[in-house]
């Protein structure tokens, strides 16, 4: 049954966009190579979740259900999606490359002896066997890749792929037990406060450099991002000064982010800034420097100050919302 | 406690990337080779760990001939030793086969009780290899720690996920991959420096490991670059002045957001 299969990462028993966005990508593959594609969710009490999986084009869907389980770790997880893998025999496993995702993928792929091809931006199949295109060097370079002849594990960048619902009804299968021995466990998971959208997961992302002056002005960021439903984020520089914790950081000691609309507000464009947001689909710049490096990667600019600027455009898609 | 740093030796971060046509390797010319950033985090907790609690740090590199400069500055920092293993122009980019030479070398001048890595080698931007170590040592690892506490045989380790942070325990030998955050790297001191010269860096042969480099970029490859090409140069985009009439500009931007590209 070769095909291929594709991890389901869960949260609390709700299904991850990311993951979806893979599964989705593998079915439109597979329908051109004429592969199976089978999933596998691994957690606790998120057997009635399995079926579902079918509408976004999973064959069969193995499901780990087991309370040593419920919580992830990696030697859990790893052991689940092996025992999926040698029930399908794939051709490539499939995962989305979120926080999990790349913490599981180079456990399970040394567990099978096979490659990865991490945080990938475009996926084809080549004679049977799964190609992909991938930015290394920062995003300076694209490289395209394969598992020299061996199956391979994928990860696949969120944002990028579509999700595709439609119809299908999985068919399920309970895993045997598998859990054994668990090292490395979580014992608490700390919520950051207030509940903020993160940039790694966020559609829109509005950040802010050091062109906004000082830490009080990520209100107005804030005013934006909250008008755009989007994530808050940063440059480094003003991480390092300490306006704004890590967490929101973009770049290459941040996050890489590929949300469809990424609005730049006095960030000057380094070229680490440029390596976590330039596969952004949509990119705004606001800066009062012509000349800075931000304006090469925008689709659209402003070229001013962002004191001036930013509270206008809130009011003019405050009123172009109320328009619809 | 002794400490295995995994460095990796990449392009400074800021170098201009050039690929010379039809080939899957970059043009190395005009490159400035740097420690890898988030193995400076690493090295840091190793160093910081050490003055804390006794035991030493060795770093441990598997590169061409010019990552013996970065051993060297990793040593200048306040490593105690250093092992560098010879090779790896044809395993490039493949994490598995470097993992592999990591991971025989570690059974070769190991044990260690604790491993730290990178969350991401800069360059291959694969997030793989301190996972892969761990896998194949057998030993449990912890990625993308932004905070860690270690106590008698095992740690505590923060780990940064989307909207939150995980709280890992692991019993030690543990790999633990670096995150930005986890503290603030130091500089080489002068007298780091001087000290360093004087550390005779180990080195090592893949063969001298048991393991044969032409098979691993070969017929045990798990990872192949077919090609390697430049991204697309993106065509100028509308860049409107602002400094005069700023609410117009403002104005026109959110219209051509709406109208033309359906952003918003
Ligand atoms: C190893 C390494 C890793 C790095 N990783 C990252 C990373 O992950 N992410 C990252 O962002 N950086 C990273 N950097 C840092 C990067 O090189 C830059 O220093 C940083 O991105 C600059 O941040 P900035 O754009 O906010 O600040 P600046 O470069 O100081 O730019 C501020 C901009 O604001 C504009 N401005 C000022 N006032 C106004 C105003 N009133 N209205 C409009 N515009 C205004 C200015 O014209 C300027 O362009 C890294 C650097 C290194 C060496
Ligand atoms: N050739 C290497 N030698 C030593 N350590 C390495 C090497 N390649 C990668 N590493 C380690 O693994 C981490 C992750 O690298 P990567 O999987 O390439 O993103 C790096 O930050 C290093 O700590």
């Amino acid at each position: 049954m070769a095909g291929i299969l594709v991890f389901i990462e869960q949260r609390n028993g709700n299904l991850r966009k990311a993951s979806l966005e893979a599964l989705s990508e593998a079915k439109r593959l597979a329908s051109g190579a004429g592969l199976a594609v089978n999933a596998v969710l691994v957690g606790h009490g998120i057997g009635t979740k399995a079926a579902e999986l079918g509408k976004y084009g999973a064959g069969k869907v193995f499901v780990a259900d087991e309370e040593k389980l419920a919580r992830y770790s990696t030697e859990g997880y790893a052991a689940a999606v092996r025992a999926a893998v040698e029930k399908s025999s794939p051709v490539a496993l499939f995962m989305a490359a979120t926080a999990l995702g790349r913490d599981l993928s180079g456990r399970v792929a040394a567990r099978l002896g096979w490659g990865c091809l991490a945080d990938v931006v475009r996926v084809q199949v080549e004679g049977g066997a799964v190609v992909a295109t991938r930015p290394v060097y920062s995003g300076k370079a694209l490289a395209t890749a394969d598992g020299a002849g061996k199956p391979v594990v994928v990860t696949l960048r969120p944002n990028v792929f579509p999700a595709g619902i439609g119809e299908g009804k999985a068919e399920v299968e309970a895993l045997p037990q598998v859990a054994g021995d668990i090292r490395a466990v979580v014992r608490e998971i700390l919520a950051k406060e207030g509940g903020e959208l993160d940039v790694a997961e966020a559609d829109v992302i509005v950040s802010g450099g050091r062109g906004i002056k000082g830490p009080e002005n990520f209100a107005l960021i804030r005013d934006l991002a909250k008008l755009l439903g989007a994530a808050v984020g940063a440059s480094r520089a003003v991480v390092d000064a300490g306006w704004i914790d890590h967490a929101h950081q973009v770049g290459q000691t941040g996050k890489v982010v590929s949300p469809s609309l990424y609005i730049a507000c006095g960030i000057s464009g380094a070229i680490q800034h440029l390596a976590g947001m330039s596969s952004s689909k949509l990119i705004v710049a606001i800066n009062k420097d012509p000349e800075a490096p931000i304006f090469k990667v925008a689709d659209y600019g402003i070229v001013g100050d962002l004191f001036q600027v930013v509270p206008p455009l809130i009011e003019e898609i405050k009123k172009l919302k109320a328009e619809v | 406690m002794k400490s295995c740093v995994l460095m990796a030796h990449v392009p400074d971060t800021a170098s201009v990337i050039k690929v010379p046509g039809a080939s899957n390797r970059i043009d190395e010319t005009d490159i400035k080779w740097i420690v890898s950033p988030y193995d400076e985090y690493a090295l840091e907790e190793a160093i910081r760990l050490k003055e804390a609690r006794g035991g030493a740090v060795t770093v441990l590199t598997y590169g061409p001939e010019r990552a013996q400069q970065g051993l060297r500055e990793c040593l200048a920092r306040g490593a105690d030793a250093a092992v560098h293993v010879k090779g790896g122009d044809g395993t490039f980019g493949d994490a598995l086969a470097i993992a592999r030479v990591l991971a025989a070398a570690i059974r070769k001048v190991g044990p260690f009780d604790i491993f730290f890595a990178g969350i991401k080698g800069v360059g291959s931007d694969n997030s793989l290899v301190g996972a892969m170590v761990a896998e194949l040592l057998d030993i449990p690892h912890v990625t993308g720690v932004v905070k860690l506490e270690i106590g008698d045989g095992k740690l505590t380790a923060h780990r940064e996920i989307e909207g939150g942070t995980e709280v890992v325990e692991a019993p030690a030998p543990c790999v633990v991959t670096a995150h930005k955050g986890l503290n603030e790297p130091r500089y080489p001191s002068l007298k780091g420096i001087m000290a360093s010269k004087k550390v005779t860096i180990q080195t090592f042969a893949v063969a001298d490991l048991g393991l044969d480099e032409g098979a691993l970029a070969a017929a045990e490859a798990t990872c192949r670059w077919k090609a390697l090409e430049l991204p697309p140069a993106k065509s100028g985009g509308t860049v409107l002045k602002g400094d005069e009439d700023p609410a117009g500009a403002a104005r026109e931007l959110a219209r051509l957001l709406r109208e033309q590209a359906k952003a918003i």
